[in-house]
């Protein structure tokens, strides 16, 4: 594991105390990558996979979303995820593929309202993979659950079983595609956890975003690492899973819900 | 028993050509429709990422569930050995291929790419029930064919009765599996559930004998060919008989999930305040579909050709309710990502969602039904598949005849 051990530990180290710490050490790291571009550190968070290196079940990547800092107003994580893969509002809103949104959750008893993200939530036992019936739907082995558009069917039986509504349906011919994620009319398609920026070693654009101009509310990073932080926090800190009674053991985690 | 005469129903009358040409042109439409469907997208159907599965999906699979029930008349006779229904064994089979035939049509038509059928018959996930059922699907046609040969071909008699054992089987585990694919949705409230199976079982029995009476009183009536009152009760009797097990387990379905406190909502949304899916369940699914009729048929000591098609249409129009009931209420009820709180989003959460059929989904639907009444007319009559009279003709023809003079009206 040691190996394998990304070199996140000293943001983690850095930004255990909260987004603030972490937005400085980012800022630190960026400059000293522009004077010092040699020795070429922080901008990423851990590791890139090399290619024709598949990935590993050593790593389960995975996201911690603090909602006491997710704010009713702020949407930097949507926008900026629909950047990223290229996404914009089709024709008709109910259309319109959504891979990550913002819930706003009222409690009627007690009048509390709080704001969180939803995204694919990128399961141990995603129930999506389980009932599709080509494979289309698959779980990469560090736990990124994905759609191979080369054979999904467009059966939407996974959108019938997800119980995250992660998942959308492309039902327009898409223009201005990103070779990364290409998307195919017909086809189901949802978050990716941005696989293409975490095996650059990046964070996704989501969390980037929400830890750039946002409220900091988000962590990525290696949940098989002990020493990330999102590791550390889950260890120490008060997470919860969405609906965690289906047993699906989603990759992404909540505090303050 | 005395010998069965069957003949093929008569070619190339007048209603014949028109019956064929019409069932042509309907199906044209559908197709147009799918492939309007298919070259511009999912946005010109009623569908949407809230309502994922549309009225196509009614059709295929009332005409799935249908396929296998159509095959219990000649289950009835070869299985169970009563003599009154081996005569239709036949039919049976060609109505139960058929009627999977256009399911599966109109559903690999909805496909958002229908032209990687290929990619679904070599990639299997033997994980998901939808894989399981493309073997199901493909073994009802094989076996049930088998099955039908056995019937048609008396050097293979000796087949006959495992062929028969077997169709049965694989009907029930067919039927199963449709069901299963609902039942297995464990993050939908309406549908996760075990009696999704027994469920979809008895209402394949209602819908497969509807149907199986609707056109054997179509093809009698029109070709003059004589039927005993005693199988025209039978049959109502029958129907009458598996409407209340289907009612039954709708019962047991409803109060199950009530009895569950987190399903109290999406229960009070089908059942009291659901609008359109309410009247559909309450109205049509269960008093039109199985109250009226089952009154009808057991207040009636001897049930005629006109009742017996009344009935059978009453639990088509009941059923393909209580089809659309299951598959787009269960999915205008959203998911439950917070029980007990209220939540929205843009992405429609925490809403009733919406939904109205377009009409190239209701286009492909019909083509569907088109194509099953194509088969059945094609294949039977290029190949004896109804027995010349049913039941005890020679002692019944007046009585019969004078019926045919009636429908013929």
């Amino acid at each position: 594991m040691s190996d394998d051990r990304n070199t996140r530990e000293t943001a983690g180290d850095q930004t255990g105390t909260g987004g603030i710490g972490r937005r400085a050490f980012l800022g630190a790291a960026g400059a000293v990558a522009v004077l010092a571009p040699g020795l070429g550190l922080a901008a990423h968070a851990f590791e890139a996979r090399p290619d024709g290196v598949p990935a590993s079940s050593k790593h389960r990547w995975g996201m911690l979303v603090d909602t006491t800092k997710c704010k009713s107003n702020c949407h930097v994580c949507v926008d900026a995820c629909n950047k990223e893969n290229g996404l914009y509002e089709e024709a008709d809103p109910k259309d319109t593929a959504q891979y990550i949104r913002k819930l706003t959750v009222h409690d009627p008893d007690t009048g509390y309202t709080h704001y969180l993200p939803v995204m694919c939530q990128h399961c141990t036992h995603p129930a999506c993979v389980a009932v599709c019936p080509t494979g289309a739907s698959f779980k990469r082995a560090d736990g990124i659950v994905l759609v191979d558009r080369h054979i999904c069917i467009g059966c939407r039986y996974c959108m019938m079983a997800c119980p995250y509504k992660a998942r959308s349906f492309d039902e327009y011919t898409e223009k201005n595609q990103k070779w990364y994620n290409p998307r195919g009319l017909g086809c189901v398609e949802g978050c990716t956890m941005c696989a293409h920026l975490v095996d650059e070693g990046k964070d996704p654009a989501c969390v980037t975003a929400c830890n750039k101009t946002g409220g900091g509310a988000m962590v990525f990073g290696d949940l098989k690492d002990p020493t990330s932080e999102i590791s550390k926090r889950v260890a120490t800190e008060q997470t919860t899973q969405i609906r965690a009674d289906l047993g699906m053991d989603p990759g992404v985690r909540y505090e303050g819900i | 028993m005395k010998k069965i005469e069957y003949r093929e129903l008569p070619a190339w009358t007048p209603g014949w050509w028109a019956l064929m040409i019409g069932l042509l042109v309907v199906m044209a439409i559908g197709l147009a429709g799918a492939l309007y469907m298919e070259t511009e997208g999912h946005h010109v159907t009623g569908m949407t990422n809230q309502i994922v599965w549309g009225i196509p999906h009614v059709f295929a699979v009332f005409m799935i569930v249908a396929a296998s029930g159509a095959l219990n008349v000649a289950s009835i006779g070869s299985v169970f050995g009563r003599d009154a229904y081996k005569p239709l064994g036949r039919v049976s089979g060609l109505l139960a291929i058929s009627l999977l035939a256009g399911g599966l049509c109109v559903l690999v038509l909805d496909l958002g790419k229908p032209d990687r059928l290929i990619v679904a018959m070599t990639h299997f996930n033997i994980t998901s029930i939808f894989a399981w059922n493309v073997y199901l699907y493909t073994g009802f046609f094989v076996v049930v064919g088998l099955y039908l040969w056995t019937m048609m071909d008396w050097t293979k008699k000796r087949f006959y009765k495992p062929a028969a054992t077997l169709a049965f089987l694989w009907r029930l585990i067919l039927t199963t599996g449709t069901g299963s694919i609902f039942g297995f949705l464990v993050a939908r409230d309406a549908y996760s559930s075990a009696v999704m199976a027994p469920l979809f079982i008895s209402m394949s029995f209602v819908f497969g004998l509807a149907i199986f009476n609707l056109i054997l009183l179509a093809v009698y009536g029109g070709s003059g060919r004589p039927v005993s009152p005693d199988v025209i009760h039978r049959k109502a009797r029958l129907l009458a008989l598996f409407m209340a097990a289907d009612l039954y387990f709708v019962v047991v379905q409803h109060i199950t999930a009530i009895y569950w406190p987190s399903r109290d909502p999406v229960e009070r949304f089908i059942l009291l305040d659901g609008g359109i899916y309410t009247w559909l369940f309450w109205g049509v699914q269960v008093f039109l579909g199985a109250v009226l009729p089952m009154a009808l048929i057991y207040r009636c000591k001897q049930v005629g050709r006109g009742l017996l098609r009344l009935v059978s249409s009453l639990a088509v129009v009941g059923g393909f309710a209580q089809v659309y009931v299951i598959v787009i209420g269960g999915q205008a009820w959203p998911l439950e990502l917070f029980p007990g709180q209220q939540i929205s989003s843009s992405f429609a959460d925490g809403r009733i969602h919406s939904y109205v059929p377009s009409a190239p989904e209701i286009a492909l639907g019909l083509g569907g039904i088109a194509l099953v009444l194509f088969l059945v007319t094609l294949v039977s009559t290029a190949l004896p598949f109804f027995p010349q009279a049913l039941g005890n003709a020679e002692a019944e023809t007046p009585a019969v005849g004078e019926a045919v003079g009636q429908a013929a009206e």
